[in-house]
């Protein structure tokens, strides 16, 4: 058994764990590289199956290779796919990018704002709706191809994610079951005791279980894993010939790419390892992140 | 001196993984010796040192290491550590996720949950306070979470000028310490100043009395637990599932190995229903066909027998079953803020089986934190540990975590929360041991016919099941045992009406009078066992068997469900049943009330 099928192990044993403790349960699926791991370790766990909604939300700033890729694999994978989106807020232009649009002068700081509470709106406000079913979800047809407004607005209790703990800081904080509070909060400084592998499996009336299959895997074991199960990805992830790719993938906006010349899985593994990247956050090309952005965000729900 | 010299990183394709904790009382030094070793082997990203430091000079506030771990604002502000932080860290031989565990007394939890997951554990205690009361205490729980290799770090050396007595005073104390609470002894104690760097990455100069290796040597001392494989096989049942969609008609038994190792073909036992079947498939997704599969891997098999079984159950082979029983010794932490009280049901997570459990006997209450701490209490207070005798409501499987770690030890949940967590000691005989132990001996023996358990239930409709009526003679039992077999009949359901007297006056025509009870409760169990077996809901009535015998017969007939019902005419009954009458309510309302509970026992409509 190598240090692969470890992380394996223990991923497949929490999502059989999470299954079986949460009627309503759910996974998130930001068509990024972790949680497209997520996608095929849950297929592993279940031999072949997803038997749980698959939720993506959209902000409608993806690019729209990532919106592709989503489509093209629920098809493929027959997968119960829900998409959630803050539909006011981008239709009353209150978005960074309108903002920006607006006023291009807008200072370093302002724009710093701009974009944290753009972030609390089109991601932890509209996910918190969409899992609360008090926002509009919206299911994907699997004979039409087409999105159906989705008459289930039951809120879930078990929300299954991809976060890793070598990520960034606030992530290294979390529990493999991690509660949160009838607002979506994280209350950091008061979690649960994690003792072997008994989990947090009972909650409160009107909370949730934030539930982290990834928690152990690096960003190396994530691609390494990719490769060695030959994981579909989306094409941002490789240079296409302009000498950068990305290596976290969010909103248009508010990402940049890196500069690297990997191709593709091999490249990126052998980059990953040579320790060019050591030294720059994996996060270091989304632009909300500031110091202590992340884990406010986190904090009211963010993933 | 500092030393420099950055681990280069090393391209390996399988680089071994290591998780190790770093524990003691606060302020001992934990989080600056993580950042130390963080910062000496290279292992933090560019400007991130610096990055602290100027962020220390603009606020004023003297550098200190453990700012590089503190990412979290309320921590920094507070000055501790108040959760498991995990950071990556290298060695030329290995990776190492180091858990950060708090030392403050109000996140025990915290730091139960981070040593929880180490293979290995740094203790630090500092060298001019000496040993505190968490010094004492987390060495306690480093023993009850079964990490055996522990080297104790006596830090701020330089604080008491590198003195060698300073140290071996500390390293004394605190092996006796841990002695007389049968504690396992550290490998090592090392004498270090975290902050400096003293015998961190190389061994100092200031301490050359010191002959032992540096801390990094020791850690890359530390050997891997090699996978359980040699011992006895257990699976602990995680689900059973049979995913329908696409054509998928595979019913497969899921969870992970603890220990041992199994084979296509090989026959293994579930506990503690004693069913047995043969592997037919190891299944997977997305790899390679197997043919045998081993400790460690979360796995899924098909049984070419269909048997009934359920999560909670052990798989093993017959010769080296676990334990199976409603009572066992174990030694317990406590972490609830209400004390564990005596008379109260919680709930026992026990690898993968949850059942109602209470304090049998509380033999011993401590302080892990006093040399002695022996306290006069008839609770478990938070922080306390225990010495206690757990009783679960139904038979549990499990094992003395000396013999198998995965099966011999639970967490106890108190509301919505885990509130405690304990290993099992001793395995503590009940009133139905011998009964259990004749059942399983028997079943284990069984030679079965053609046709099963399942295809005979899936015939039927139903699962067998004995609906036991039990109260005074003349209580009016007859009356609703014989309309309860009609009635059941009536739905078209195997059923057997059976009185006592029918046994007594055949199977125990040998006995005479003064025969034990014991013994005629035997008797009628294994009868009804035989009757289950072919499938029957029997409906029993019997003036010698009481409710207080209902334990035993359940022991006897195993898996199998019941239903005591009690006629109690006087209402004067406290003892636990399934269904209280008065005998004044109709027949109708009774049966209506006894096929609800067959139902939630999924004898009735299941198959």
């Amino acid at each position: 058994m190598d240090h692969l099928d470890q992380l394996e192990q223990q991923s497949v044993f929490i999502f059989r764990e999470a299954f079986r403790h949460f009627e309503r349960l759910c996974m998130m699926w930001s068509i990024g590289k972790d949680s497209t791991v997520l996608l095929w370790l849950a297929r592993k766990a279940f031999f072949g199956h997803i038997p749980f909604p698959l939720i993506h939300i959209d902000t409608s700033y993806k690019l729209p290779e990532m919106i592709q890729y989503r489509d093209r694999l629920a098809m493929e994978y027959r997968l119960t796919m829900i998409v959630g989106q803050d539909e006011a807020t981008i239709k009353a232009r209150n978005t960074f990018p309108d903002k920006f649009k607006a006023n291009p002068a807008m200072s370093e700081a302002e724009q710093a704002l701009a974009r944290k509470e753009c972030c609390s709106l089109l991601k932890s406000s509209a996910l918190k709706a969409t899992l609360q079913g008090t926002g509009i979800r919206r299911r994907l047809n699997l004979t039409t191809g087409v999105y159906d407004i989705d008459p289930d607005h039951e809120p879930y209790h078990g929300v299954i994610g991809g976060a890793r703990s070598d990520e960034e800081g606030s992530r290294s904080k979390e529990r493999y079951f991690s509660p949160r509070d009838k607002n979506n909060a994280w209350d950091v400084g008061d979690q649960p005791p994690e003792l072997w592998n008994q989990f947090k499996t009972d909650f409160a009336p009107g909370t949730h279980v934030r539930i982290h299959p990834l928690l152990d895997w690096t960003e190396l074991n994530i691609w390494e894993y990719i490769k060695r199960e030959s994981i579909p990805t989306v094409s941002l992830y490789y240079d296409q010939g302009k000498g950068t790719r990305y290596r976290s993938l969010g909103c248009g906006p508010c990402q940049k790419p890196i500069e690297s010349t990997s191709k593709n899985v091999d490249e990126i593994i052998a980059e990953l390892k040579s320790g060019r990247l050591h030294n720059i956050a994996e996060r270091s090309g989304r632009m909300q992140d500031g110091k202590h952005g992340l884990e406010e965000l986190r904090r009211e729900g963010y993933m | 001196m500092t030393p420099s010299a950055p681990i280069a990183d090393r391209v390996e394709a399988d680089r071994d993984q290591m998780n190790i904790v770093i524990v003691g009382h606060v302020d001992h030094g934990k989080s600056t010796l993580v950042g130390r070793l963080l910062a000496d082997t290279g292992s933090l990203p560019q400007g991130k040192l610096e990055g602290v430091r100027r962020e220390c000079e603009r606020t004023g506030k003297p550098f200190e290491y453990a700012f590089l771990l503190d990412a979290l604002s309320d921590e920094q502000d507070q000055g501790i550590t108040i959760d498991t932080a995990r950071c990556f860290f290298k060695s030329s031989s290995r990776d190492y996720i180091i858990i950060d565990a708090p030392g403050h007394i109000e996140f025990l939890k915290n730091m139960i949950s981070g040593a929880a997951r180490a293979e290995a554990a740094l203790l630090m205690i500092d060298a001019k306070e000496g040993v505190r009361e968490n010094s004492r205490r987390h060495g306690y729980i480093l023993g009850m979470l079964g990490i055996k290799q522990v080297v104790v770090c006596v830090n701020k050396m330089d604080l008491v000028g590198y003195r060698q007595d300073v140290f071996d005073g500390i390293e004394r104390e605190y092996r006796e310490f841990l002695a007389g609470i049968g504690a396992v002894s550290p490998r090592n104690f090392v004498p270090i100043a975290a902050l400096s760097g003293e015998n961190l990455i190389t061994t100092s100069p200031n301490m050359p009395w010191y002959r032992g290796e540096s801390i990094l040597a020791l850690l890359d001392g530390f050997t891997k637990q090699p996978p359980k494989t040699a011992q006895p096989l257990r699976m602990p049942v995680q689900a059973i599932y049979k995913f329908t969609s696409h054509g998928d008609e595979r019913r497969i038994v899921a969870g992970r190995i603890e220990s041992g190792q199994v084979k296509v073909g090989d026959e293994v036992v579930f506990s503690p229903s004693n069913k047995s079947a043969h592997i037919s498939t190891i299944e997977g997704f997305n790899t390679q066909p197997r043919s045998e599969i081993t400790a460690g891997w979360s796995t899924g098999f098909t049984l070419s027998e269909e048997i009934y079984i359920t999560r909670g159950e052990v798989m093993s082979r017959k010769s080296q079953a676990p334990l199976v029983g409603t009572r066992f010794r174990a030694n317990l932490i406590w972490l609830g803020r209400k004390p564990m009280a005596q008379g109260r049901d919680y709930k026992l997570k026990l690898h993968t089986c949850t059942q109602p459990v209470r304090i049998q006997r509380l033999l011993k209450v401590l302080d892990a934190s006093q040399l002695d701490g022996v306290l006069e209490k008839d609770s478990i207070g938070r922080h306390d540990v225990a010495d206690v005798i757990l009783e679960t409501r139904q038979p549990v499987a499990f094992d003395l975590t000396t013999d198998i770690e995965g099966t011999g030890r639970f967490v106890i949940v108190d509301g919505y929360d885990v509130a405690g967590g304990g290993i099992i000691t001793q395995a503590v005989p009940d009133d139905q041991d011998e009964l259990r132990s004749e059942a399983r001996l028997r079943d284990f023996s069984w030679v079965q016919g053609s046709i099963t358990v399942e295809e005979r239930a899936k015939r039927l409709g139903h699962r067998p099941a004995l609906v036991m009526f039990v109260g005074k003679q003349n209580s009016g039992k007859h009356r609703y045992a014989r309309a309860l077999e009609r009635a059941l009949f009536d739905r078209g359901t195997f059923s057997y009406f059976i009185d006592g007297t029918n046994v007594l006056m055949g199977v125990d025509h040998d006995l005479t009078v003064d025969a034990t009870q014991a013994e005629l409760v035997r008797r009628f169990g294994e009868v009804a066992y035989l009757l289950l077996s072919a499938g029957v809901i029997l409906v029993s009535t019997t003036n010698a068997i009481g409710l207080a015998d209902h334990s035993s017969v359940q022991a006897l007939i195993g898996a199998y469900a019941s239903v005591a019902v009690e006629v109690d005419p006087g209402g004067l009954s406290t003892a636990p049943c399934d269904l209280r009458i008065r005998g004044t309510e109709t027949e109708a309302e009774v049966i209506a009330r006894i096929i609800a509970l067959l139902g939630q026992k999924q004898v009735l409509g299941a198959p």
